[in-house]
């Protein structure tokens, strides 16, 4: 399991990386989805979100999931490519397929690279 | 099994050939109607009665059926389907009714609808039953309708949120999110029930209700119903229930008795109406007294009490705030409502009670011989079904290979991946229909499977073996929609 140390990680696997407001969903999400088949990307550009709001739907040959914005602040960049490209969320979840920018976002109560770690490790189902 | 790939109907199809001569017109012609009215173009495929009978032929004999054997989907119900069902079902006098005729022309059909309502209410405990919607989900949506205009009318505008447990299935935040409302989702605890301190924490005067299916999905019936119940009428919210598995529950356990307010039945389940091929479902709603005034209209009436050897008249009556029409007519009528009619009938209370009691025996029994080759993460006493994980130590078999491969052994896949709280999930849901032997054999194969997912995984990886058709590519099927096999002419001037 690939988990960066510079991002901040959600208990409902998002990443939020801090220095560019880019966020995404981590490699032990897309491992546990299996292949992506499709990405909606639910909000625009320079929209305020708050820390749980569905920001993207994805789905998998498994199941569908949202994914909710770890952070708080305004939409600054929305990657459009993704939507042409669901499979770089299971090839490259930190890099390609990030799927918004918070613009100065802050987060309440992201974990750590090492505290995601653990509670990936303590999940059973 | 079909020895050739069957071509589609429109690659049968030959310009002029036809199933029927029509004979020359003996009434005067009449003008179309204006032009924009009509399609300038239909392409229908142009075959002989034979072809069509050969093509359908050929393509049953691909098919896998609950007529061909056991076929386990959990949460479906697929239960068999009694064939006296299809006789009384094509009766003419149901047959050949349309629902515009005047009611004293259809009175058999009104009884019907009418006892047909009486039932429901008897077998589930409700004060009314709409007969109206199409499918589960119509009466999921139908039942929500109502609980928003319960609170609507009472001036409590504030309650917006839906509590939804984990182990739901997807409709029930779907039909609440077409409402616009928000859905606040409950986790389950340790033992497969409703957490109830997540429950408390979520209950307050912005709750318009919980929608709870129970069993839930993972087969278990809660344990504390009664104060899950108690906990969301305290806050003056409505009680939910997804009738998805009520197949576990009749002639023993009432919904309405529980304190629900709403539950959807699905005919189509419960009460053997053919599925799974995209429909006809057939989905009534029951409720509870307070909300009968919100019934949709038209509802099955008496219009005139019976007076000595005569019958009543039966006819439509509108509930006082009613939430309106669900449908254009009258729900599944034939399809739905005759074969499950007949099926209650047929069987009667005390079959109906043995129908959940050989459900909740097969379910157990087979969750019992498979305990000590799969885990099964919420492991008690299960309803009518019950949820195992697709994977072992050490092997990286899933539960989707596990489903293929028991198509090698001719039965149909168990739902795969659902509920989503349990980790490769496989949810298996026998039915009362299955004898012994078949569940023997069922459970032989997967204890086998498991045997072969640590001896030979590759066979699991590429199975299934012995089917026309081999692995499907499903994330290339997936990613690259086609959705259709052919394109009309003008289609880039279209798109």
């Amino acid at each position: 399991m690939n988990t960066p140390s510079n991002l901040k990680y959600t208990q409902s696997d998002e990443w939020f990386d801090p220095a560019t407001g880019a966020v995404g969903i981590t490699d032990y999400a897309q491992g546990q989805l299996s292949d992506i088949v499709f990405v909606e990307i639910l909000v625009d550009e320079g929209e305020e979100v708050t820390v749980g709001k569905a920001i993207a739907s994805v789905e998998s040959v498994k199941a569908s999931s949202e994914i909710y914005a770890p952070a708080a602040g305004k939409v600054s960049a929305v990657n459009k490519d993704l939507s042409n490209a669901p499979e770089s969320i299971n090839t490259d979840p930190y890099g390609a397929a990030w799927m918004i920018k918070i613009e100065g976002g802050t987060t309440s109560d992201a974990m750590d690279a090492a505290a995601y770690e653990k509670y990936c490790e303590g999940r059973t189902h | 099994m079909a020895t050739i790939i069957e071509p589609t109907i429109f690659e049968l199809s030959s310009p002029g050939r036809r199933g029927v001569k029509m004979p020359a017109s003996d009434v005067p012609e009449m003008a179309l109607p204006p032009k924009e009215f009509l399609r300038s173009e239909l392409p229908l495929p142009e075959l002989a009665e034979v072809d069509v009978v050969r093509h359908y032929m050929s393509l049953s004999k691909m098919n896998y059926s609950v007529d061909s054997g056991f076929y386990p989907l959990g949460s479906c119900t697929m239960k068999y389907n009694p064939k006296i069902n299809e006789d009384t079902c094509r009766l003419p006098g149901f047959l050949f009714t349309h629902p515009l005729q005047p009611i004293e022309t259809v009175q058999g059909n009104l009884a019907l609808m009418f006892e047909m309502q009486e039932w429901l209410k008897e077998i589930s405990g409700f004060a009314g039953v709409t007969l109206q919607p199409a499918a589960g989900a119509h009466g999921e949506f139908t039942g929500v309708l109502m609980m928003a205009a319960y609170h609507k009318l009472r001036g409590d505008t504030k309650r917006t949120k839906m509590l939804i447990p984990d182990a739901a299935h997807g409709t029930n935040p779907a039909s609440v999110g077409m409402l616009g409302m928000q859905v606040v989702t409950i986790p389950s605890d340790a033992r497969g029930n409703v957490d109830l301190r997540a429950l408390e924490s979520a209950c307050d005067d912005t709750v318009a209700g919980m929608m709870l299916t129970n069993p839930n999905t993972l087969g278990m019936f809660d344990e504390n119903i009664e104060k899950v119940v108690a906990l969301v009428k305290d806050c003056g919210a409505l009680m939910y229930g997804d009738g998805a598995n009520l197949n576990a529950l009749l002639g023993i356990v009432r919904p309405g008795d529980l304190g629900f307010d709403v539950m959807h039945f699905n005919l189509h389940k419960t009460f053997s109406v053919p599925h799974g091929g995209g429909g006809p479902g057939s989905g009534p709603v029951g409720v509870s007294q307070r909300l009968v005034d919100f019934l949709p209209s038209p509802l099955v009436g008496i219009l005139e009490e019976s007076e000595g050897d005569m019958a009543p008249l039966y006819g439509f009556v509108t509930p006082k705030n009613t939430i309106g029409r669900m449908k254009a007519f009258h729900g599944h009528f034939g399809g739905g409502l005759v074969r499950s009619y007949t099926y209650i009938a047929m069987h009667g209370p005390d079959g109906l009670k043995d129908i959940s009691q050989y459900a909740v025996l097969n379910a157990n029994y087979l969750q019992a011989r498979l305990r000590d080759t799969y885990k099964i993460p919420f492991d008690r006493i299960c309803m009518h079904e019950f949820v195992m994980e697709g994977k072992f130590e050490g092997s990286d078999v899933r539960a989707l290979d596990i489903s293929k491969r028991l198509m090698d052994f001719n039965f149909h896949p168990p739902t795969n991946y659902f509920p989503l709280i349990v980790s490769e999930a496989l949810m298996i849901e026998p039915t009362e229909t299955e004898n012994k032997d078949t569940l023997d054999r069922f459970a032989d194969a997967l204890i086998k499977i498991a045997e072969e997912a640590k001896t030979q995984p590759d066979l699991l990886h590429n199975a299934p073996i012995t089917t026309k058709f081999g692995r499907m590519d499903e994330v290339k099927a997936a990613r690259e929609l086609v959705l259709c096999c052919w394109l009309p002419e003008n289609y880039e001037q279209m798109a």
